[in-house]
């Protein structure tokens, strides 16, 4: 419980317009999303369009959460977090209320996606995860505050993304926002400097969630309990080599650890109707792969032809050139 | 803009003051010289009455600073989140006062439109991580803190860990109110790192009354030591966070 001694929230009724002051583009309220202590976010109509709105009392949030916004959208291709469509303030009983308008992402929270659709979606999400922090740290960029309640799992494609990015900093600053369990600093297993093995550490610590939803406390030694939380629990015991290498910080890119994940994951050989597609897959990679080597080969083979018929014909023309100097 | 440094006063405490001088004014004192005082009211098994809040907002609000009143159990992450908090407001008055400098008297980060609003906040955070911090804690060690002082050391550690994390460089001191035989006491010097913390704690032994106005005037006192030696010293004038807000 926490008692403000800030401003009051604000709670606008569905049907409330917002107007922005500066670019004067309308938003129609339709239902509240979500609030937490920086914000509130409500879903709206624009123009038809779907968005969702972070309202603040506290400018410097909204600010802060677009610069990060603008950042994501410089850096192409980055769909980790949601596209930024507009900044304004609005002018509401005569107080200036700032606000942003992003992409509306609708999905359902991690762990209840998990609960609803099993953990055989787990390799999947946290391999898209990794690809897309991948991304945002080959752009300077830590996502900092990485947990299940701002992961989102979209349908038809399945796509994790992320909803919250206020917890965001450039590589080599400090951590502005973190939350206990997801922090290295908390479990004494590193500091708050913003760099990719924090966010890998959260990684690994979101797998743990999974099993473990309720969370807990640290008591003692952190690594020892992690190490045996781990232990504790079958299906996480197969993630053990990854979990422990990014709980120690050893991995240096969210893509190695991608790799390592995806080399865990084993086919069961229990079930006869999946065995034979397997093999079959394995076939046509093995086949492709030949083709390809030879292909190659062929290619090196050419080159060297080349180079051996250049190189000759100008001994040639050399040869010819020293002849007529010397007659 | 001068990257000086930014001074705070970071009070902790779970209820109403009942010694000496009146700490609201005390808190008014403290910003006059540059000091932000930010207040911070742990609940455990308690509640603060509503004397205690109106006082710990009345001092926050008098000395600049931010205020929360919260459970032990976020402890930490509260203090964490007003002390950066109360940073980046110290920062954003030295901003808007440069803004009003260069762009008349109705300048302020508000109205300037989002995009440029943009930019200067990238300016800010950059100072937010660059500028150094003067902390001076003062713990209250009144008898009903008896069971919260663990959380509140480990809540000071875990303070020391974020922002040792930063580029800028810290400086903490620790005072605990009331102290043995005195009405306030000194139980660290200024130092970069608090270590130390976990010795000295062990030691303290809470009772007595809140004496929080006599615990902030001695904490200006020693931040103005501070500052004089310095002053002697590199001729330097840091005085510029004065007008804060």
């Amino acid at each position: 419980m926490m008692m403000n001694s800030m401003k009051s929230p604000f709670n606008f009724a569905s049907g409330t317009i917002i107007q922005g002051k500066w670019h004067h583009n309308r938003y129609t309220i339709i239902r509240e999303l979500g609030r937490g202590a920086n914000g509130i976010v409500y879903l709206a109509d624009w123009n038809g369009k779907k968005v969702a709105i972070k309202v603040s009392d506290n400018h410097v949030t909204i600010t802060s959460e677009v610069n990060v916004l603008k950042s994501f959208t410089k850096a192409q291709g980055v769909s980790l977090g949601p596209s930024l469509f507009d900044v304004d303030d609005w002018i509401h009983n005569g107080s200036q209320i700032s606000f942003y308008v992003m992409e509306y992402i609708a999905g359902t929270d991690l762990l209840t996606f998990i609960k609803q659709n099993g953990t055989t979606w787990l390799p999947v999400l946290i391999s898209q995860l990794l690809t897309d922090l991948d991304y945002l740290h080959k752009n300077g960029w830590v996502f900092g505050d990485l947990k299940p309640e701002n992961l989102l799992v979209t349908k038809s494609p399945v796509k994790i993304r992320c909803i919250d990015v206020g917890g965001t900093t450039m590589q080599g600053r400090a951590i502005k926002e973190f939350t206990e369990f997801f922090d290295r600093g908390y479990w004494g297993l590193g500091s708050r400097r913003a760099e990719p093995s924090y966010d890998l550490f959260a990684v690994a610590m979101i797998v743990i969630n999974l099993f473990y939803p309720k969370r807990f406390q640290k008591h003692g030694v952190g690594i020892e309990q992690l190490k045996k939380a781990i232990q504790d629990v079958k299906e996480l015991r197969q993630y053990r080599p990854i979990l422990l290498k990014a709980l120690a910080g050893k991995y240096s890119s969210a893509t190695e650890m991608k790799k390592e994940l995806l080399k865990l994951i084993h086919f069961p050989s229990a079930h006869h109707q999946t065995t034979p597609k397997y093999q079959t897959n394995k076939n046509q990679r093995a086949q492709t792969n030949n083709t390809r080597t030879r292909r190659k080969k062929q290619k090196n083979k050419h080159g060297i032809l080349e180079t051996i018929l250049i190189v000759s014909i100008v001994c040639i023309i050399y040869a010819f050139y020293i002849f007529e100097q010397i007659m | 803009m001068k990257t000086g440094t930014i001074k705070q006063i970071l009070l902790i405490t779970d209820g109403c003051s009942n010694h000496g001088e009146d700490p609201v004014a005390m808190a008014a004192l403290a910003r006059e010289f540059g000091i932000t005082v930010n207040v911070i009211g742990v609940m455990e098994n308690d509640i603060i009455d509503e004397q205690g809040v109106r006082e710990i907002e009345g001092i926050a609000r008098q000395g600049g600073g931010v205020s929360q009143i919260v459970y032990s159990q976020v402890l930490s992450q509260t203090v964490q989140m007003v002390t950066r908090k109360a940073m980046t407001q110290t920062l954003q008055g030295v901003v808007n006062q440069e803004l009003r400098q260069i762009l008349g008297n109705q300048a302020s980060l508000e109205n300037l439109p989002p995009e440029k609003r943009g930019e200067v906040l990238e300016v800010v955070d950059e100072l937010n991580e660059t500028v150094d911090l003067e902390v001076l804690i003062l713990v209250d060690t009144s008898a009903s803190m008896k069971h919260k002082l663990p959380t509140v050391k480990e809540a000071l550690l875990d303070l020391s860990l974020s922002l040792n994390a930063r580029m800028g460089n810290n400086q903490f001191s620790l005072f605990i109110f009331p102290g043995k035989g005195n009405e306030v006491e000194k139980l660290l010097d200024w130092t970069p790192k608090l270590e130390s913390l976990t010795t000295v704690f062990a030691k303290l032994n809470p009772s007595g009354m809140t004496p929080t106005g006599p615990a902030l005037k001695e904490a200006i006192t020693y931040f103005k030591e501070k500052h004089l030696v310095r002053g002697y010293l590199s001729r330097h004038d840091d005085e510029f966070y004065e007008e804060s807000i």
